[in-house]
């Protein structure tokens, strides 16, 4: 598994450009679903069938990472940049980012007037080595994805883009480990999550399913002095949400997910995120309303480059949907 | 032009009906269908010559921002609240029509001369200002006006050399490109403009409309931001007059589909058709709503570039207009069910 995730962190894939990443998870869970098509926002939807007699499931993790987009080009061939969903500049600040081409560029910062303040977007560029907006290999509207490589510490795996590369690998993995199920399982790949939940809205609307399931990273307090005051830990187990700032978990969805766990000897952590959101508020308010939950990875300083997480929790992740999704819901 | 008689009605959001009128009057013979729907939203059908089972949407929003009375005061002085985006500087001393009759007012604003130095520095709110009708009293003000009444901006549409001026350029701009487009219609697929209402508080009419239409791709037609005046540090005008269409790659409310992206991009360079990439990032549009409606529609925004847009009076250039026509006609030849079917990879 640490080889498919290696592979879905480092592929390019800012909101809206999600081909590389989808063209990936096909090749990943080819000959395991019983139909694959990409729907009009570019939402990859893979549908597994089942035996009869259970629910209609939908799955959703979102292939869109945050970025940049090229917003201007100025004289001497310098690169403005627009954020794609949270981008926090002082995560990026030096770092680097890579257009769809192959451009490469240093992200550069104008002086500040306070040295201790944290930079605006507004004062961020990209340098692509160019010297004159002629000979620039980007144009506005270019998007752009940071760099930075997976490395394994230990249990640990810290790379970009982990948010939701990883809520991928654990639906592609549940779909490899799956046995014979009673649910027809669509297990959605979604765009534009960063951006809106964009792609679970309409893939949601789409398939119309019984029960809806969010695969995503949610923050971790384990830190010193953590940004988010919360009591989720990496290597706890999957977190199992209750409520985030944009949706409260159906009871019975997490009472399954904790009942499941606790029959199968999984790990669990109940999760309770002040800020933020996930695919499942866009499946629950589909159409008449979709009972929803979300089953997250905690993950270290996300919408960094450098977003962090337990492989324990991420292989008892996938354990924890294959126990969940192998019998009838009770 | 149309757009003078489209510039010069009152429609606020929400009261939409002065405006629908001239658009009525424009299209109802030029097209195999028309409805207005619970909304306002006017749309309408030209059958498809090719694709007839191709449906697509092309929008442009009839409503433009104004304000709402609340209540006049003891002095007969009206008090409002704002309809839509406005940056409460434009306001002090301008001039405005209220209500069905459009009664003629003035926003308040103290003389300089009563004002300190520091005051001047300073952006009196809205809350503090109040419309004048040339009345007295509290009864004469309800005899003409009630709570509840719009009011918009009045400066009459005036053509200046190669520019025009008006106000509501955002959208009625973007109504007289799909007029014209409509004039020349009809197109291989099925076209279904769609004249929306209520943009400004929230892309709500273009929602219900697309839920109707459940078009296969739809363009939305803006006047969008232009700053494009002198200017400190080499950063975006997010558009610029006399450059052509600003095709929209992103804006705040939609990721455009990069295969109409890039279908527009091939149209302008083999059609010798100028055009610019809008700043990514600035604005929302009714392709926030159309693109999330049902199962998804591959949408994009394509717009004349507007000065001064949201506050009484706007500027663009003719030309511009004439060239977003000119792009959107050739566009709507050139879409197929194809275009739809390809790849979305590839450099955009």
């Amino acid at each position: 598994m640490r080889d498919t995730i290696k592979k879905l962190v480092e592929a390019w894939g800012p909101s809206g450009a999600e081909h590389r990443v989808r063209a990936l998870i096909q090749k990943e869970i080819s000959g395991l679903a019983d139909t694959i098509r990409t729907d009009a926002l570019g939402n990859l939807i893979a549908l597994k069938k089942g035996s009869g007699g259970g629910s209609k499931v939908m799955l959703s993790a979102h292939m869109d990472e945050i970025g940049v987009i090229v917003s201007w080009i100025d004289e001497k061939g310098f690169v403005r940049v627009n954020p794609v969903g949270g981008v926090r500049p002082l995560y990026e600040v030096m770092g680097r980012v890579a257009f769809e081409n192959g451009t490469v560029g240093v992200i550069g910062v104008e002086k500040m007037e306070k040295p201790d303040q944290v930079p605006p977007m507004q004062k961020l560029y990209v340098d692509v080595g160019a010297a004159s907006r002629e000979d620039c290999p980007v144009r506005i509207g270019d998007l752009g994805s940071f760099v930075r490589p997976m490395v394994e510490m230990g249990d640990r795996l810290t790379s970009k883009a982990m948010d939701d590369r990883i809520g991928c690998a654990v639906s592609v993995q549940t779909l490899r480990d799956l046995g014979p199920s009673p649910h027809d399982i669509y297990f959605v790949f979604s765009s534009q999550e960063e951006v809106g939940l964009r792609g679970a809205m309409t893939s949601a609307f789409g398939i119309s399913p019984d029960v809806g399931i969010a695969v995503d990273v949610t923050g971790a307090g384990d830190t010193p002095e953590p940004q988010l005051k919360m009591a989720t830990k990496l290597g706890a187990g999957p977190a199992i949400k209750v409520k985030d700032g944009g949706m409260l978990a159906t009871p019975w969805v997490k009472e399954w997910m904790v009942r499941t766990a606790e029959a199968s000897n999984i790990p669990y952590q109940l999760e309770v995120l002040a800020g933020g959101t996930t695919d499942a508020r866009a499946i629950q308010t589909t159409q008449a309303g979709i009972p929803a939950g979300c089953l997250s990875i905690v993950t270290r300083y996300i919408h960094s480059p450098s977003e962090t997480v337990s492989y324990r929790d991420v292989v008892d992740s996938a354990r924890l949907l294959v126990a969940m999704l192998s019998r009838p819901i009770e | 032009m149309i757009l003078e008689a489209l510039s010069n009605a009152f429609g606020p959001s929400g009261c939409e009906g002065k405006v629908r009128r001239v658009v009525l009057d424009a299209v109802a013979d030029k097209v195999d269908e028309v409805q207005v729907d619970h909304l306002g939203n006017v749309i309408a059908r030209q059958k498809g010559t090719v694709y007839p089972a191709f449906k697509v949407m092309v929008a442009a929003h009839m409503d433009e921002v104004g304000f709402m009375i609340t209540h006049a005061d003891d002095n007969g002085l009206l008090h409002f609240t704002k309809v839509g985006g406005i940056d409460d500087r434009v306001l002090p001393a301008k001039v405005v029509r209220i209500g069905k009759s459009e009664i003629p007012g003035v926003i308040s604003m103290k003389p300089v001369h009563l004002t300190g130095s520091g005051e001047r520095g300073k952006v009196v709110s809205h809350e503090d200002m109040a419309i004048d009708i040339g009345v007295s009293s509290k009864a004469e003000a309800e005899r003409l006006v009630t709570k509840g009444d719009y009011a918009a901006f009045d400066v009459a549409f005036e053509e200046l050399g190669a520019m025009v001026k008006g106000k509501a350029f955002d959208d009625r701009a973007g109504c007289a490109v799909l007029i014209a487009l409509i004039e020349r219609g009809p197109y291989p697929f099925d076209f279904w403009p769609v004249f929306t209402t209520m943009e400004e508080v929230g892309l709500r009419g273009a929602r219900v409309a697309a839920y109707r239409v459940t078009p296969d791709a739809a363009f939305a037609l803006e006047g969008t931001i232009c700053d494009d005046g002198p200017r400190e540090k080499d950063i975006s005008p997010t558009t610029a007059v006399g450059k052509g269409p600003a095709i929209s790659p992103m804006d705040r409310s939609v990721i455009a589909d990069r295969r109409l992206v890039r279908l527009l991009i091939e149209t302008a360079e083999a059609e010798g058709i100028p055009y610019q990439l809008k700043q990514p990032g600035m604005g929302g549009t009714d392709a926030g709503a159309i693109h999330l409606t049902k199962t998804g529609v591959p949408s994009v925004p394509v717009s004349v570039p507007s000065r001064y847009i949201h506050s009484p009076v706007c500027m663009l250039s003719k030309e511009d207009l004439e060239n977003t026509v000119r792009l959107m006609a050739a566009t709507l030849q050139r879409i197929t069910p194809e275009v739809l079917r390809a790849d979305r990879g590839g450099e955009v």
